[in-house]
């Protein structure tokens, strides 16, 4: 008989209290390949994982800078070596009419960069994912928090990591076939 | 995001958040509203009215394509009749919406929470309203790409020194920012559809549209900090928007148009009308979707205060704006001060200051802003006043200038007139969709309002 192969033990919490409490607990008895879901933002609950910092803020420095002197440059360019016209008797690189044109493509690539940057990062679009195999997961979108310890843990074992969420006060558990 | 622990309920305020609520009922309501309400006639009809007056626009638009811009009433001296009218008056309405979601959010504010979402919307569907404007105003509006910098055959690049070129760039780069900001903040929510819904059609839609989206906490705080540096992006933006929109007046040498004030001055009062756009879509819409424990007297008051705040400095606007003529001592400054108040136009003008500036001094009464009808009166009110202020910056600075010789009247035709109820009606039409596709409400936002969102210590 050929079984399935296991993506990871999955239990579920009422309240952020709860999972967050739940999670800090699964991080100091030495699981590593953990993660937890919740309907809304906790952020105490990425800090309890064990995630504490995320490349974003820096992907949007990056694409800031990017539309900065892109913006400013291609201006530059443009007046002063591919086609430049005398307007008004100013010159050339007339730097100061150029402004809100690099402001707004310092915050177009900055934003546009923030955005994408979070679904790279985060792997998205990613339409399947193992954990919707547990039909109770469709909670985690609306009123429940899960709490998962991936198989791929070199502490992970069937019994004694169903015993270990159990006596976190789970309200149920399951196992979630990949 | 925006913790519960500041929702503090004063002795007499009226609570962001009606009590009795959880996660759940929170995410059952709002989401209903999209996958369990039946349609109602009163939807039917409002969509179909909407629909019908949208067709005024594409009418307007085949004239304007087929004969040219001289359907307009627009001819020199006054090149910029109600397309540049409209376009600011829309495009200021947007502001709010951006404020809301994005300056509320950097100050803390949670009662944002439950209007932020449906204002995105509001911005954008108004936005893209003002977008099509300077388009059909062009005159050859199928070659609207010459606006764009792009390597071509003409070997010519646009210029960058012109007013005209930086709003291209201010409306495409806002308009951009508003669609991804409001489609991020829709992910979680549309994710809670798709996992709410047994239609299989309905979940692959929504499952499409939410990229996946499952909670995991490191996706979360990628999110977070996402979210907070696109709203830090979207302040400024927002603010050098109608900054760069004044600019298009205050570049020109016209008298009425060139004074330093214009950039402070549109960006109230397009916070201004855009809150009155705010109330007038939110009180309809708390009461027919029975949602009044979310948007609750409130909000309403909030924004009639916000209202009055920018209404003043508008106030302050005219004020100094009427003074500088005086105190410049240019005769032709002068004059325009005399020609707003007694020439040709001057109905206009003292409707514009009766809209504006009189008529909301009564929000300085309290139960006036806790009163919906009231409220919802003096929005229309500010609405067409700030549509007049635009249409008295535009028409009236233009018609009397220097020479006498080249002065004229503006009078509107048909299908300017066309063409702006069509705006109107699109934009509805795009409100009624948007209603019923769409949680109106951001329901994981909401959900963090509630005291038990909170993680006490150990």
């Amino acid at each position: 008989m050929i079984t399935e192969p296991i993506f990871g033990m999955m239990a579920e919490f009422d309240t952020p209290t709860d999972i967050v409490v739940a999670a800090r607990r699964t991080s100091e008895a030495g699981y590593k390949k953990i993660d937890a879901y919740s309907p809304f933002p906790i952020e105490e609950l990425a800090e309890a994982i064990g995630f504490h910092h995320n490349g974003v803020a820096l992907i949007t420095l990056i694409g800031g800078l990017l539309g900065l002197f892109g913006g400013f440059m291609l201006q530059w360019w443009v007046n002063t070596i591919s086609y430049p016209i005398n307007i008004g008797g100013r010159p050339p690189n007339s730097w100061p009419a150029f402004i809100p044109v690099t402001f707004e493509m310092t915050i177009l690539f900055a934003g546009l960069s923030a955005v994408f940057g979070m679904l790279v990062l985060n792997g998205l679009p990613m339409p399947y994912h193992p954990v919707f195999n547990v039909p109770r997961f469709e909670r985690a979108t609306q009123d429940k928090f899960f709490l998962i310890i991936f198989s791929s843990d070199a502490r992970y074992d069937t019994i004694h990591t169903r015993a270990f969420l159990e006596g976190l006060g789970a309200k149920s558990i399951s196992e979630v076939p990949s | 995001m925006v913790r519960p622990t500041e929702v503090e309920v004063g002795e007499d305020k009226a609570p962001v958040l009606e009590p009795g609520h959880s996660f759940e009922s929170i995410t059952d309501k709002i989401s209903n509203i999209v996958l369990k309400r039946p349609v109602h006639l009163g939807w039917v009809a409002g969509f179909f009215v909407s629909f019908m007056v949208m067709q005024g626009l594409l009418l307007g638009m085949t004239v304007l394509f087929v004969k040219g811009v001289g359907e307009w009433g627009v001819n020199i001296p006054i090149g910029w009749g109600f397309a540049i009218v409209n376009f600011v008056w829309w495009i200021g309405i947007g502001h709010a919406g951006t404020l809301i979601s994005a300056i509320l959010l950097l100050l803390r504010q949670s009662w944002r929470n439950s209007i932020n979402r449906f204002a995105e919307a509001m911005t954008l569907f108004a936005v893209a309203q003002a977008g099509m404007f300077p388009l059909l105003h062009l005159g050859r509006p199928w070659v609207f790409y010459w606006l764009f910098p792009y390597p071509n055959t003409m070997g010519y690049w646009p210029n960058f020194r012109s007013p005209l070129v930086w709003d291209v760039f201010a409306v495409s780069t806002y308009f951009t920012i508003s669609l991804v900001f409001w489609f991020i903040g829709l992910i979680p929510d549309l994710a809670t559809l798709r996992d709410r819904t047994d239609n299989s059609f309905i979940r692959f839609t929504y499952g499409l549209l939410s990229m996946g989206w499952r909670g995991s906490a490191r996706h979360w705080a990628r999110y977070e900090t996402a979210y907070l540096l696109l709203a830090g992006l979207a302040t400024p933006l927002v603010l050098s928007v109608h900054t760069v929109v004044s600019f298009d007046f205050a570049i020109g040498i016209v008298p009425g148009w060139h004074t330093t004030i214009f950039p402070p001055y549109f960006v109230a009062g397009a916070i201004y009308s855009g809150f009155a756009m705010v109330l007038v879509l939110a009180i309809p819409i708390r009461r027919f979707y029975n949602v009044k424990d979310f948007i609750t007297d409130r909000h309403l008051e909030n924004s009639a205060m916000i209202m009055l705040a920018t209404g003043l400095i508008v106030a302050y606007g005219y004020g100094m704006e009427a003074f500088m003529n005086w105190y410049s001592g240019n005769p032709y400054e002068n004059f325009l001060r005399w020609n707003r108040l007694h020439g040709p136009y001057a109905p206009w003008y003292w409707l514009l200051l009766f809209c504006n500036i009189f008529l909301p001094q009564i929000l300085w009464i309290r139960r006036i802003r806790t009163n919906s009808i009231w409220l919802f009166l003096i929005s229309l009110d500010v609405l067409v006043g700030m549509w007049l202020e635009r249409f008295i910056i535009v028409v009236v600075s233009l018609h009397r200038d220097f020479l006498t010789s080249s002065w004229g009247m503006y009078y509107p035709t048909r299908w300017d007139w066309a063409v702006f109820m069509g705006t109107l009606g699109m934009f509805c039409a795009l409100m009624f969709l948007f209603v019923r596709l769409l949680p109106m409400i951001s329901m994981f936002e909401l959900s963090t309002l509630l005291p038990e969102a909170e993680v006490k210590p150990e």
